[in-house]
């Protein structure tokens, strides 16, 4: 099991991958869309990107409610336990 | 008396694609007319899709027109009669009759009459299931030469100023015409169907609905049909798409079924000549390559950036171009796959014509 700041991390490396953004401009209070300018598709690789890393499942009715990166990290915490 | 023993048809070892056809209606429709409908811009249509134009058929153009069109072209690559046609099977989601079949009035079109003929509603997936079938038919000895038909007119069913599925859109017809082989040209389908998520793409409403409504304006009940109107954006039906849930699906859903097929035909990305994916978006093309680990020979089908994404057409008329383009592509394996409202898939490997 990760802790939250390996979450972080993981997220980070994940949202890098995809759009190309500096690890250290994904934190815990930034906004996916609105701060990071991630689309709807881009989440949706981010989404199933980090299920795999974290080994949860996030389902697409869910996806909405991770408005922000904290909000995904406490998912995939929460999922984890 | 005993009961006599039922003759059989007589099994052929393989089907092969004989030849291929391609229509694309004159009407470009670029992302800036789009923009005229929805807030976008040019840039963030490709970006988000990589889609830069879409052809579209007038308004007077019908799915039978445009399937004439390409079908006349298969028939005369693969060097075929019209009469010698055994089975005419066109997918389409956009003939806009319950009944009759688009099919039978193609058939007789063409010159193809008295074969059999009838329409495949499988959507995006639909040249797929019509390949399965053909293949099918051919070897068990049923026929011995389909024309198998994609073909759409989405423009038909789009309302230009919703943003989930609309600006995507194209209209076209592309048609193979399968017959018998020595060496198998067409691998196992590995096909199926979730109907678990039948709701996340398909029309606002129902015919029944269109009739509700007509018996209103009948009765000249203003007031419902406004409130209809506003409820659906327009009284006639178009289609929506959940675009998360289904991305999500046709890439690593698709992508799994994708290597099915290959496993399925006995061969390896490594083998392929070319990668033709429903045209759907690009995203979800790049992506599904990604996974699939293509080496870098195979040619990746992006029709999707002139033709927009045109359902059951989009494998033909992408395969149809990438021969054109690429003409060393010929009897090189080809793997395609079509996903979408049903939701349904359909993929196999094919030897290009």
């Amino acid at each position: 099991m990760a802790s939250n700041e390996e979450i972080l991390a993981g997220l980070a490396e994940i949202v890098n991958e995809e759009t190309g953004l500096a690890p250290e401009a994904v934190e815990l209070d930034k906004s996916f869309t609105d701060d990071l300018d991630i689309d709807s598709i881009s989440m949706m690789t981010i989404v199933v990107n980090a299920e795999e890393k974290f080994d949860v499942k996030i389902p697409d009715e869910e996806v909405k409610n991770l408005k922000t990166v904290g909000d995904a990290v406490s998912f995939i915490a929460a999922a984890q336990a | 008396m005993s009961t006599p023993t039922l003759k059989q048809t007589t099994p052929r070892n393989g089907s092969q694609i004989l030849g291929i056809g391609a229509y694309r209606p004159d009407i470009i429709v670029t992302n800036d007319d789009v923009c005229q409908w929805i807030d976008s811009s040019d840039e963030w249509i490709q970006q988000r899709t990589g889609i830069v134009t879409r052809h579209r058929a007038p308004r007077e153009t019908t799915v039978v027109d445009m399937a004439v069109g390409a079908g006349a072209e298969a028939l005369a690559k693969a060097g075929i009669e019209a009469s010698q046609i055994g089975a005419v099977l066109v997918s389409t989601v956009t003939h806009m009759y319950a009944t009759p079949s688009a099919a039978a009035l193609i058939a007789d079109k063409l010159g193809a009459s008295p074969a059999p003929a009838y329409d495949i509603s499988a959507a995006c997936a639909g040249y797929c299931y019509g390949i399965a079938q053909a293949d099918a038919l051919v070897r068990a000895g049923t026929a011995e030469y389909v024309l198998v038909i994609g073909v759409e007119k989405l423009s038909d069913v789009i309302d230009n100023h919703e943003r989930t599925i609309s600006f995507l859109l194209g209209d076209g017809a592309g048609a193979v015409v399968v017959g018998p082989s020595d060496e198998p040209g067409i691998g196992p389908t590995v096909w199926g169907s979730d109907g678990s998520k039948w709701d996340t793409i398909g029309m606002t409403h129902s015919l029944m609905d269109v009739r509700d409504f007509s018996e209103q304006a009948m009765k000249g009940d203003g007031v419902a049909l406004a409130a209809a109107d506003e409820a659906h954006s327009t009284l006639w039906p178009t289609l929506r798409q959940d675009g998360q849930t289904v991305f999500r699906w046709a890439v690593w859903e698709m992508a799994k079924m994708a290597k099915k097929a290959l496993e399925a035909a006995g061969v390896t990305a490594a083998d392929l000549g070319a990668f033709v994916p429903h045209q759907a978006n690009m995203r979800i093309i790049d992506e599904l390559a990604k996974q699939l680990k293509l080496p870098e020979h195979v040619i990746i089908a992006r029709d999707i950036a002139d033709a927009g994404n045109t359902s059951a057409a989009s494998i033909p008329l992408a395969t149809h171009r990438l021969l054109q383009e690429n003409p060393e592509l010929s009897g090189k394996l080809s793997l395609q796959i079509g996903f979408g409202a049903g939701l349904v898939f359909g993929a196999q490997v094919v030897r290009l014509p």
